[in-house]
Parts: C-alpha cells; sequence; structure tokens
C-alpha cells in the first residue's frame, strides 16, 4: 500500500466508516469538517482533524479547492471523499491528480462521462445493455415531440443528475412545459448543468443495481442489492439479495454491470443502477454511481469482504483481494436507515440535540452509526443517524433482527422515522417480498397519523 | 441582439481598464455576467469586503454572548477560511504585522492562501496587536487564532 495518510473531507457515520477502515490498514487518517462538526465522533476518532470552514456545506465540504489545500497541508496523499458532498466531483478528483494526491475513486474522466446521464446511456447502449426510451430536449418543441413518440406518462429528468434529484413526472403534455421549466431551474440550481432528457416511465419499476469493483486488471461483481423502498426517490430500506428475481434475471443484470464497468475502463468501487419493470421482468440500465454507497453494508454482510478496505487498496495501486471465483454471497441482509426525520409532520427534517440514542446490540445486527446522547443533528446536511444491518440466513430471520432492534431502539431529542420503518418491515406487501418504488409512498404515505398496534 | 467575438473582447478590454469588480449585461435572450476574480490590477492580492475574520470571543468561548468582553480584554482576530498562513506580501518582505504594531479595522494583517488564490485579511478591529499565534507558511484551520489585539 503507498497511501499513508488519507484525508477524509466529509462527515457523520462514513467518516466514521472511512478512518476505522484505514486505521484496519494501518494507514493514517485527518478528517476534514465543518465548524459544527468539529467535536463530532469521526473528527474525534482519526488521527488529525482540520476545520475547513462554516456549517453550510457551500462553505465547507463542497469547497474542492480548500479540502485539496487542506489535505496537501497536513501531509496526506490520499483524499477518500465518501459519499454525497465532493464523491463524484470530477473537479476534485482532477485537482488532487493535478497536486500528485490520489484520489479513491474512478478518474476525473470517467466520473464525467458518468455523471452525465445522457453520455452513460448512450456508452450503455454502445456496449449492449438496454436502456429506457429516452432522448436529450433542447425545447419545449422538442419535448412534446418526444414525449409523444415515447408515450405519457414520462420522466423528466436532468442530464447532471443522480441520487434521485432532479426528477419530475409528467402524466400529459398538459404540465410537460411547466415540469421542464422546474426540473431545468431545480437541476442548474443543484448541479449548475440545465440540460433535460425525457425518459419512459416505468409504472410498477424496482430499482436494483450491481456492486462492481475493478482493479487494474480485472473487473468483479459483488452481487445485486435491491433498494425499492423509496419515498421521493430517496431509498429508506435495502436487501441484497434482491428478493423474487429469477436465476437467470440475476445472472444477466450482474453481467450486464460487468460489460459496462468494462467499457468505460472503470477502476475501483462502482455501482450500476437498473430499472427492473416488475411487469415484464426486463431490466435497463439507469446510470453508475463512482463512489461508495450508503448501502454497502448489506453487500459487505454477504460477502464479508470489507468494500472501504478494498477501495483504499486499489486506489493505492494494488490489486483487489479476491478474484470472481472467490466472491460467495451467504445468507440474506436487509438495511434500514434511521433518520432525523418527522414522519408525522410530512418528513420534515428534525434537526436538534440528542438527549438519549440506545439501539440494542443483537447477533446479527450491524450498527454503522455517528450519533449518541449528546450529539447535536446540524440542519445543513441529510438527516442520516444510523444504519441497521440485519443478517440471517434468510430474508425472514433477516427481517426479524431488525424488527426486534427497532422495537428496542430509543431516540430523544430529535424525531425519527423509526415508526415507518416497522410499518414496513411489518407489512404483509413487504414481506412477501419484492415491492415496487412507488410502493412506499401509496401504501404507507398518505397515512401519516397511522398508529401502530 | 447578436455579439460578436470582437464585442465581447471589446466589454473584457472595458472590464479590464475599470476597477469594476462585476459587470452583467442583460437583454432578451442573451445575459452576460464577467467577475472578477484572483488580483485586481497591479495587485498581488485579492481584496475581499465580505471576509471578516474577527469574531469577539477566546478561543473555546464560542457561547460567549455578543459584546461581551473576554477574561482577559483581548480580541482575536480569526482565520475566516482554511489556508496557508502568511504574514507578509511576499518571502523576504517585512511582515504586514509585529508584536505592537497598531491596526485599523481595514489593515492587512496576513495572507491566507487557497491553492494559488491569495485572500487578504483585514484586522477587523482597532487596537496593538500583542500576539501572533501561528508561525508564517503553516496550515491555519477556519476559525483559528490568527492574532491577539489588545483594543483601543
Amino acid at each position: 500500500m503507498t497511501i499513508t495518510r488519507v484525508f477524509v473531507p466529509n462527515r457523520g457515520e462514513i467518516a466514521l466508516r472511512i478512518v476505522r477502515a484505514c486505521r484496519k490498514l494501518g494507514v493514517e487518517s485527518v478528517v476534514g469538517t465543518s465548524d459544527v462538526d468539529r467535536d463530532g465522533v469521526a473528527a474525534l476518532s482519526a488521527d488529525r482533524a482540520v476545520c475547513l470552514g462554516p456549517g453550510p456545506a457551500a462553505d465547507s465540504y463542497l469547497r474542492d479547492d480548500v479540502v485539496v489545500q487542506a489535505a496537501l497541508g497536513t501531509g496526506c496523499d490520499a483524499i477518500h471523499p465518501g459519499y454525497g458532498f465532493l464523491s463524484e466531483s470530477p473537479q476534485l478528483a482532477r485537482r488532487a491528480r493535478e497536486h500528485g494526491l490520489v484520489f479513491v475513486g474512478p478518474s476525473p474522466e470517467v466520473i464525467e462521462l458518468a455523471g452525465d446521464k445522457v453520455r452513460a446511456r448512450r456508452e450503455a447502449a454502445r456496449a449492449g445493455l438496454a436502456v429506457l426510451a429516452g432522448q436529450e430536449v433542447q425545447s419545449a418543441a422538442d419535448a412534446h415531440e418526444v414525449a409523444e413518440r415515447i408515450g405519457y406518462p414520462i420522466l423528466v429528468k436532468a442530464a447532471g443528475g443522480g441520487g434521485g434529484r432532479g426528477i419530475k413526472l409528467a402524466q400529459s403534455s398538459t404540465r410537460l412545459e411547466e415540469l421542464l421549466a422546474l426540473a431545468g431551474r431545480e437541476a442548474s440550481a443543484a448541479f449548475g448543468d440545465d440540460r433535460l432528457y425525457l425518459e419512459r416511465f416505468i409504472a410498477a419499476a424496482r430499482h436494483v443495481e450491481v456492486q462492481v469493483a475493478a482493479d487494474e486488471h480485472d473487473v468483479i461483481e459483488l452481487g445485486e442489492r435491491d433498494c425499492s423502498v423509496q419515498r421521493r426517490y430517496q431509498k429508506v430500506i435495502e436487501e441484497a439479495p434482491a428478493p423474487s428475481l429469477p436465476e437467470s434475471a440475476r445472472d444477466a443484470l450482474r453481467t450486464a454491470a460487468v460489460t459496462f464497468a468494462r467499457a468505460i475502463s472503470y477502476r475501483n468501487l462502482g455501482t450500476v443502477e437498473f430499472v427492473l419493470d416488475a411487469d415484464s421482468g426486463r431490466f435497463s440500465f439507469l446510470e453508475m454511481n463512482c463512489r461508495i454507497q450508503v448501502e454497502h453494508p448489506v453487500t459487505e454482510a454477504l460477502t464479508g469482504c470489507d468494500l472501504v478496505c478494498e477501495q483504499l487498496r486499489i486506489a493505492g495501486g494494488g490489486s483487489l483481494s479476491l478474484s470472481q471465483s472467490q466472491v460467495a454471497c451467504e445468507g440474506h441482509a436487509v438495511e434500514c436507515r434511521l433518520t432525523a426525520e418527522d414522519a408525522e409532520r410530512g418528513f420534515r427534517p428534525s434537526p436538534g440535540t440528542i438527549s438519549r440514542f440506545s439501539i440494542p446490540l443483537l447477533p446479527g445486527l450491524r450498527i454503522d452509526t455517528h450519533c449518541a446522547a449528546g450529539t447535536r443533528v446540524p440542519p445543513f446536511y441529510d438527516s442520516l443517524l444510523a444504519k441497521l444491518i440485519g443478517h440471517g440466513a434468510d430474508r425472514a430471520q433477516a427481517i426479524g433482527i431488525l424488527r426486534e432492534a427497532l422495537e428496542r431502539t430509543e431516540v430523544v431529542g430529535v424525531a425519527t422515522n423509526r415508526e415507518l420503518l416497522l410499518r414496513v418491515l411489518d407489512h404483509p406487501d413487504f414481506a412477501a417480498g419484492a415491492v415496487t418504488t412507488g410502493w412506499l409512498e401509496e401504501t404507507l404515505g398518505a397515512l401519516p397519523q397511522a398508529v401502530r398496534q | 441582439m447578436a455579439l460578436s467575438n470582437e464585442d465581447v473582447r471589446e466589454i473584457l478590454r472595458i472590464i479590464d481598464t475599470t476597477p469594476l469588480a462585476e459587470l452583467r449585461i442583460e437583454t432578451e435572450g442573451f445575459s452576460l455576467q464577467v467577475l472578477r476574480q484572483g488580483p485586481a490590477m497591479g495587485d498581488a492580492v485579492s481584496r475581499t469586503p465580505e471576509m471578516q475574520g474577527v469574531r469577539e470571543t477566546a478561543p473555546g468561548a464560542a457561547d460567549t454572548p455578543a459584546g461581551a468582553a473576554p477574561a482577559d480584554g483581548l480580541l482575536t482576530v480569526q482565520a475566516p477560511m482554511l489556508g496557508i498562513f502568511y504574514r507578509a506580501e511576499s518571502p523576504g518582505q517585512p511582515p504586514f504585522v509585529e508584536v505592537g504594531s497598531r491596526v485599523e479595522p481595514d489593515t492587512t494583517v496576513c495572507i491566507i492562501e487557497v491553492m494559488k488564490m491569495m485572500n487578504s485579511v483585514p484586522a477587523g478591529v482597532s487596537g496593538t496587536i500583542v500576539e501572533v499565534c501561528e508561525e508564517n507558511a503553516g496550515l491555519v484551520e477556519y476559525a483559528q487564532p490568527l492574532f491577539r489585539v489588545q483594543p483601543e
């Protein structure tokens, strides 16, 4: 390993996760924080922490110039961006490279390609993957024509988007122009890129993604994850393997993911996302994410592979620690995201100070969290408090572990989505296997006041 | 409105010969925004007036109510950003301020470099420098104390 000290410009559970992986590999870590996070557990656990700037992310975690300056000034030789913030910033990857720092992720050129959804779709089609009917649109007239050809309802998406942001659903031509304008504004504000494209809408869609990893010699896949339990395109519960999926479809998905990663000369860890039509069983390429994902622990549970360590190893010029034939998936894992969102009040973020935080330790349960009694939940960032991952011999057992854990979880001081998570885990639809991406809002979204029996 | 390359060059020439920091031209179907970044003409240091590095709190006393004097009566000039701390305009030059220097709010006390961008830091207060807290050319964090000032 040529990397000796890693700069981590991130916060919360993922910063802590990376610090621990560094320690495991005998590598030092320096966490770059904002001033509201400087007493956070990630900053305290690292070998050193420096303050990048004030609370708002635009002045701290999103400043690629400050991040590189801080990495150089603290003697780091690599930057691990985590997820969110600058994790998929070609600017950061390029700036790091220009200053002789290793960026833990693919090259800036590949990040750029994957980040441009229109280009990524084209590359996927060229590599032989199925993509949904769709096209970039330049004007309202253009959009009407494309929409008529593909058919309503249709999705309006930002070319520079990702993570579920910048997506609008047009039911008919009536509101198409209004939604185009709205999406354009959102896209330029969020991504600095107002290019839009239209894509066929799959009514009964499942979100299935494949974890891939690539070094200089090989591309391997570590199985798929189903992330169909979503609210407003944000994942709530993820699991592996994907339930109710024929083995032939599973194999085809995994092969397609590896084919795409090879086609774009991908390096390091990545995730290829697909939309699976629950009615026809057909799947299509959606996008590729060039970062460690929030839900990576379900893959780790099944494969026993430490994905953050793999990232650091590959970035340091080393090889993958395992070959494709050594990848074995055991049992079933389900993750739920415990967030500081007030389900009773339209899922509004609920910042504040946690006065009590207790999650029981159970066999088969992994808890990734940066929270404890006394932790402040600042208003500036996403509201993830903890990830609970249940791993059992089968799906029912994994769900059972999570149910017991959540039943006995106590968080006081901020509102959480705990009750909602329990309602999902208890629901017969979820227990039966696959749900679709619209299911959570259709089934439970309308019942925010419902009291669990 | 059709605009040729020559027109744009002319606009940039005008900007270059004036002290304008920003210019915005908007007509139907066209908008041009020119922002001056980095050193102004003949100036080694970019001036960022919104940069205020001063807080009337002692380190570790972030909760001191506004207006309350810290225990020792000294004011602290804090780093307005993370970067490399330079006490002089360039190597070999005398420092902007030393212990004993009198400063006014707009007196430049140091430069903080972020990726080749040189940011001058004004004192923000009036008084006499009684302590320089950091070594020249070292990394300073956001809000790190740089100078202590005895107020008037």
